[in-house]
Parts: C-alpha cells; sequence; structure tokens
C-alpha cells in the first residue's frame, strides 16, 4: 500500500496536544496519544473511560486542540456510538451540514479496555460502529495506584498482587489476549503500536483511515511510575518489549494477521525485565528461575507459532534454544 | 385535533416520541418497557417515522449513548425498567452533570430481590436525587402528554435537563385506553425544534464532563442543576399553558380530586390513583369530606402547591407504592418536610406503604384508610402502616407451607 509516512521525516508537525499537560514525565500513552492525534488531524471528538487521561481535562483547562467526551469507566464506546449516531442521523435528516462531521475516537486505558467496558467495546465493534479506538496499555490500573488488572502480564508486581513468600512471583495470572478477542469480532482493521515505533505506528493509522467501521489500536505504554523506571527511559522500554518479542506488533485486516516488525534475533526477556521494578522480586534477593523461564517460554511459543503461520525467521535467545534441545 | 385512538401506554409512548420527531433512540430490551422499543423499531423500519434506533447491548450503555447523543445535538428518546434503570444508575446523575436535556420513559417494575415483574416506584424514585425531572402518569393519555411537556420543559434554556416519565408496569404499559393524538402542526406549535448551544461539530472544540478538582467547583456545578431544576416548576407551568391552549388538556404538577372542602385527603400518585379517585367519590356519597392530592411532578418536588393543597386540612395520607427500608414511604418524607413549617397544617399526617411488587389495592383498602384519617388515634404516629390483607396473608401461608418453611412466619 501508498503511504506517506517511510521515515520519521514524514512526521507531521500539527501539534494537537499542547506541553503543560498534567501526567506523570514520561508517561508512554500521552506520547501515543500526541502521534495518534497528529495522524488523524483536528476534526477530532476523543470520548474518553476513567483513567489516567481524564485528568488531562481539568476544569478549566484542556491541553487538547480537539474536542472531548467523558463518558463513564464501562461505557465510552457506547458514549462514541452516540455521537456518531446523532451526526449521523442529523446529517441524514438535513440538520447538520456534512461539513461539520467528526471523527469519533475512543480512548481508554486498559482497565476500561480489557476488564470493565470489555462489554461495551464488543458491543460496537459487533455492531460495525464507524470509530477509533486507542487503548493506552500499562498493564495495571495505574491511576489508582497500579493494582492488577485483565491486562497484568504473569509476574508483575502490582499493589494487589504483591509478591511475598507465599506468592513469590507476583501475579500469577496471564495477560488477557484483548487483540484476539477483539479480533474474532472481524473488525476492519485492529493494530498493536509502541510509542518506540512511529513510524509503524502512523502507517498503521493511515491505512485504517481507509476503513469504515471499528479501527481498533492497542499501545503499550510504559508507566515510569507503575512499572518503576526511570522516565527518560520510556521509549527504550518500548523499544526492548518489541525487540524481546513481548509486544508483538502487528495489524489485522478483516481478522487476517500480520506482523509488521518481526525481530530477527529475539533478544532474552530479561533485558527487558531487568529495567523494571514490578519485576525486581525476579530477581533479587534470589533469582526466580522458573518465573523468568517461564516467561521467556511463552514468548518464544508465540513467535515459533507466527513463523510457522507468517513464514518469518526468528532466531530464538540462545539460552532458551538450548533447554529445548535437552 | 387527531380523533382520539385505543392504545396501551407504552403505545402512547411510542407515539409521543414519534410526535417529538425524535433523532435517537438508543435501546434496550426489558418487561415491561420492550413493547414502546419494538413499536418504535417498527415504525422507523416501515419509514412513517425518521429516527435512528439502536440496540445497545445494556442500559448502561444505552444511557451513555442517549446522554452524549443530545450533546451533539439529537433529540433523544430512550425508554427502561427496574433492574434496567439501576444497571444503567451511574449515567443518570452523569446525563443530569452533562446537562443533555433528553427523555426517559421508565415503565414501573418492582426491583428484585425477589424479582418480579409487576410495578412499584422503588426504581424511579432511586433516581430522585439525579438531576433527572420526574413526571408521573396516571392514565395512558398522561403518558402521551407528559413525554411532550418532557421534552418541553428539559430543552427549555433555562432548564436544560434530562426528565424520566414515569408510568406503571402492566396497569398502563399494557391496558389499553382512550389516547388523543396531536397533529403534526400542534406538535410544531408547541414543541421548538431541539439545538444544542455547544454541540460537537467540526471546528469548535468543546470539552464535555471534565474533571473538578476541588469541592468548591464541584458544589458550584451542583448547585447550578438544583437552581435550574427547581426553575423548571415555572418552566412546566408555562408549558402546561400553551399545551392546554393547543389540546384543551389541562396538566398540573399536582392535581386535587374534590379537594375544595375537604378534610381528609389522600396525597397518591401514579395508576392507583384512578382507584383512589373512585374511593373519594364513594365516600363523598356517604357525607365523609374526602379528597386527593395526586403528585405528577416528583422533581422538582412541589413543595410550595403541596402545602397550599395540605393546608388547614384535618389529617392526610401519603399513599407510598414504594419502602425506603428502614424509615418507610419517600413521599411521606418529602411532603412532612414540605409541611413542617407551616402553621396550619394537618395535626395528622399518615404513611401508607402499599402496592409493592403491583400488589393491588382494593377500594375497600383506600376507604380503610380514610377511616384512620377519621380515628388518626387508632394509628401510631410516625410509624408507616402496611397494607395486607387477610386473603393475602392466607395465601402467603400457603405458599410457605408447600415451600416446607415450618414455625411461625
Amino acid at each position: 500500500m501508498e503511504t506517506r509516512f517511510k521515515t520519521l521525516r514524514e512526521f507531521p508537525l500539527d501539534e494537537y496536544l499542547s506541553p503543560g499537560a498534567t501526567m506523570c514525565a514520561g508517561c508512554g500513552g500521552m506520547i501515543v496519544l500526541r502521534i495518534f492525534h497528529k495522524a488523524l488531524g483536528g476534526n477530532v471528538v476523543i470520548v474518553n473511560a476513567a483513567g489516567c487521561l481524564t485528568l488531562l481535562q481539568v476544569y478549566p483547562y484542556t491541553p487538547l486542540k480537539s474536542s472531548w467526551m467523558y463518558t463513564a469507566f464501562a461505557s465510552a464506546p457506547a458514549g462514541a456510538q452516540g455521537i456518531r449516531d446523532a451526526l449521523d442521523i442529523l446529517m441524514e435528516k438535513g440538520k447538520l451540514p456534512q461539513g461539520e462531521d467528526l471523527k469519533v475516537v475512543v480512548l481508554t486505558g486498559d482497565g476500561a479496555a480489557y476488564d470493565i467496558g470489555l462489554q461495551s467495546s464488543s458491543g460496537a465493534i459487533e455492531r460495525g460502529l464507524d470509530f477509533y479506538y486507542l487503548v493506552y496499555d500499562n498493564e495495571a490500573y495505574g491511576n489508582t495506584g497500579f493494582q492488577r488488572s485483565g491486562a497484568t502480564p504473569f509476574g508483575s508486581s502490582t499493589t494487589t498482587t504483591p509478591p511475598t513468600n507465599l506468592n513469590p512471583a507476583g501475579y500469577s495470572g496471564m495477560k488477557k489476549d484483548l487483540f484476539e478477542i477483539w479480533r474474532s469480532h472481524n473488525p476492519p482493521y485492529l493494530a498493536t503500536i509502541a510509542p518506540s515505533h512511529v513510524v509503524d505506528m502512523l502507517r498503521k493509522i493511515e491505512t485504517a483511515s481507509g476503513f469504515r467501521g471499528p479501527k481498533l489500536f492497542i499501545s503499550l505504554s510504559p508507566c515510569p511510575t507503575g512499572w518503576g523506571f526511570d522516565p527518560s527511559e520510556t521509549i527504550k522500554l518500548s523499544r526492548l518489549a518489541v525487540e524481546c518479542g513481548v509486544w508483538p506488533l502487528k495489524e489485522a485486516v478483516y481478522g487476517k494477521v500480520r506482523h509488521t516488525v518481526v525481530p530477527k534475533v529475539l533478544k532474552p526477556v530479561e533485558e527487558y525485565l531487568r529495567r523494571q521494578n514490578r519485576y525486581a522480586h525476579l530477581f533479587t534477593p534470589t533469582r526466580q528461575e522458573e518465573a523468568i523461564n517461564f516467561i521467556q517460554e511463552k514468548v518464544n511459543e508465540y513467535w515459533l507459532k507466527v513463523s510457522a503461520t507468517e513464514g518469518h525467521e526468528v532466531i530464538k535467545p540462545i539460552n532458551l534454544a538450548e533447554k529445548q534441545t535437552e | 385535533m387527531r380523533d382520539v385512538e385505543m392504545m396501551t401506554g407504552n403505545t402512547a409512548a411510542a407515539w409521543a416520541a414519534r410526535l417529538a420527531d425524535v433523532d435517537y433512540i438508543p435501546a434496550y430490551p426489558i418487561t415491561p418497557q420492550t413493547e414502546i422499543i419494538e413499536t418504535l423499531a417498527k415504525w422507523i423500519n416501515e419509514g412513517v417515522m425518521k429516527a435512528k434506533l439502536v440496540q445497545l447491548e445494556s442500559e448502561h450503555s444505552m444511557l451513555t449513548a442517549a446522554g452524549t447523543a443530545s450533546l451533539a445535538g439529537a433529540r433523544v428518546f430512550t425508554s427502561t425498567s427496574s433492574q434496567g434503570l439501576l444497571y444503567g444508575f451511574e449515567m443518570l446523575y452523569n446525563i443530569a452533570g452533562w446537562r443533555a436535556p433528553m427523555v426517559l420513559v421508565n415503565v414501573s417494575r418492582a426491583v428484585a430481590a425477589p424479582i418480579t415483574l409487576e410495578p412499584d416506584h422503588n426504581d424511579v424514585l432511586s433516581a430522585r436525587d439525579s438531576g433527572f425531572m420526574q413526571f408521573h402518569a396516571e392514565r395512558c393519555q398522561d403518558v402521551l402528554d407528559l413525554v411532550l411537556m418532557a421534552y418541553r420543559v428539559s430543552e427549555d434554556r433555562r432548564v436544560m435537563l434530562p426528565s424520566i416519565v414515569n408510568m406503571d408496569g402492566f396497569y398502563l404499559s399494557f391496558t389499553r385506553e382512550p389516547v388523543g393524538l396531536l397533529d403534526k402542526e400542534e406538535v410544531a406549535e408547541f414543541l421548538p425544534p431541539y439545538s444544542h448551544p455547544q454541540a460537537f461539530k467540526a471546528r469548535r472544540h468543546v470539552v464535555k464532563g471534565p474533571a473538578v478538582i476541588g469541592g468548591h467547583l464541584y458544589t458550584f456545578f451542583k448547585h447550578n442543576i438544583h437552581e435550574s431544576i427547581t426553575r423548571a416548576a415555572q418552566v412546566f407551568d408555562e408549558a402546561a399553558e400553551k399545551f392546554q391552549s393547543i389540546t384543551g388538556r389541562k396538566l398540573e404538577a399536582v392535581e386535587g380530586f374534590l379537594l375544595d372542602d375537604a378534610e381528609y385527603v389522600l396525597v397518591i400518585t401514579n395508576s392507583f390513583t384512578t382507584t383512589a379517585k373512585r374511593a373519594v367519590v364513594k365516600l363523598r356519597e356517604k357525607g365523609v369530606p374526602a379528597g386527593l392530592a395526586k403528585v405528577v411532578m416528583l422533581r422538582p418536588f412541589p413543595a410550595k402547591i403541596i402545602v397550599e393543597k395540605l393546608k388547614n386540612r384535618k389529617a392526610v395520607a401519603v399513599f407510598d407504592q414504594n419502602i425506603s427500608q428502614g424509615f418507610g414511604g419517600i413521599i411521606y418524607s418529602e411532603t412532612a418536610a414540605a409541611l413542617y413549617h407551616v402553621k396550619n397544617r394537618p395535626e395528622t399526617l399518615l404513611s401508607v406503604v402499599g402496592g409493592l411488587g403491583g400488589k393491588f389495592t382494593t377500594l375497600e383498602e383506600f376507604e380503610y384508610v380514610f377511616s384512620l384519617l377519621a380515628n388518626p388515634d387508632k394509628v401510631g404516629a410516625g410509624k408507616p402502616l402496611f397494607l395486607f390483607r387477610k386473603d393475602e396473608l392466607r395465601d402467603v401461608e400457603r405458599a410457605m407451607k408447600l415451600a416446607g418453611v415450618e414455625g411461625e412466619m
């Protein structure tokens, strides 16, 4: 497909997010929102559910050069439905000029997308609502102090899954696969994105905008306060997540999956885990080999499957390759 | 003026939405409300009505979509009942806070547990404090009229708040009564087109639902709603005057029935009013100075009118088809609060709780309530009186025996 985004030189210069917003330094979600907005332009209404970014709008200030509708925790997609339907019927009845139309964008964190709002997003996708959904996934309830969510990965420490002697690994469940849940609805466009891979992101938004119907984006959003890393490392962590294979970048057009960034050499997950306090208990005071290997195995399994189905060549990290031959 | 047609309360609600030329109907099925959305879906699909009806995946989503569509400039209609209202409850406060005018028809149904189908008013009265106005219907005609009134009051720039129009499930929803419709010109004269002053549009940046930090800002906006909803009482009266001039039908916030010289008065809402009125007429025939005050507008609470109607009476009973557990009747407490500072208030104010879960209240029971007003000493002051007949008690005992419950009840 033809694209206007080949390198970072094509990065749009228009800004829709003013500096000085009230988010934490190094917030991954903010970076993604800024880029996402650049790609969509200004005629946008953002429909938000409760989360960190809700606090972008604290009366009487807004950092956005677009419209905003805060709904509730569970029902931002339904809020988008109301606005989209209203604009459509008003234009159809001749009560609103076509030129007044807006792009409707749902913006939520993972708590809303994976947990409390799963029902309302499922409904909106199933009805074929013409909207964008951007999830900033920091893998926990960040705004309330980093409690476990359906997006929390195995091994993460959160304030509700603290690692203890009884529970040494932290969270013992697995991250919910929202990509596959949404893909089962067969939306026109669905993709994962990451703030470190800007050109990939811009191209995906560009591709998505050619479709009518649900256009869904799940973005990794490194969270300095929750994950425990220096705010200057947000992009580095995002990049490591992709290079270690923890956060696969992919898209699905009407359900057909294609990985858009395939690591030629898969870095060991340890490189990603070690840089975050939420995984510190896996390394100190004693190294939890079993837990670390389990995470690595799951990543390996994933990419082996991808290699088989899409014909990519992925080189596994050596230590686990050795383990498997034993 | 169009002919009078026979229709159910649900059909009357659908007709009101059709006459109001609503743009958007987010919907979700629940008994006994479903007939409303089915009727509207049929009309839209046949092309006799131009609107968009979308079935959401829950009442919570339905109400969210209703609110945001109103902020985008669409005239919105929706309906629900009971559990549905409670499931979407969070959004009631939001819609009011967004200052999104719309009309929600609630077809009353008692709230689980135990789960049941017939009406009482705990569902709708739970929304009492949300910022929605509330208008309660006695007859199918009221449903139609009050929905049209609600749009006019809700959309008035002095108000800009949503409304609930309540009708009793089964007693009205599935009961056919004669209903006079309005023709297109009459509706146009009564109800101007809806527009929202800050609707979502291209090139105009609007923020709806921002956070506030600080109780002073929160209090300011909440007080603002209180001022507007209080002002709605006057807007209702103006609208009612206009409505009467067009249709000849008189709508009042509180309707008096044989009140002029009444010494014993019953305060009541919704469909049991019809039975209670018959009791009043019967007592009048016997020479008892009975009367009735039907509260149509529950929010804003018409305290002043209620005081006017109740002062100087000997005794008043408030019939509550609801129960605030651990207290008693909800409308009783509001009536008592309204009367507290009135010097010549009635000496007796009796709280009567009945009709829970649609339990039928007979003519004789209403007569019994009036007989208590004539002999107030028989009644424990401040304690709610529960209406429960002997034949009903026998049936409960029979059911419990079948269920294997031993011992005393």
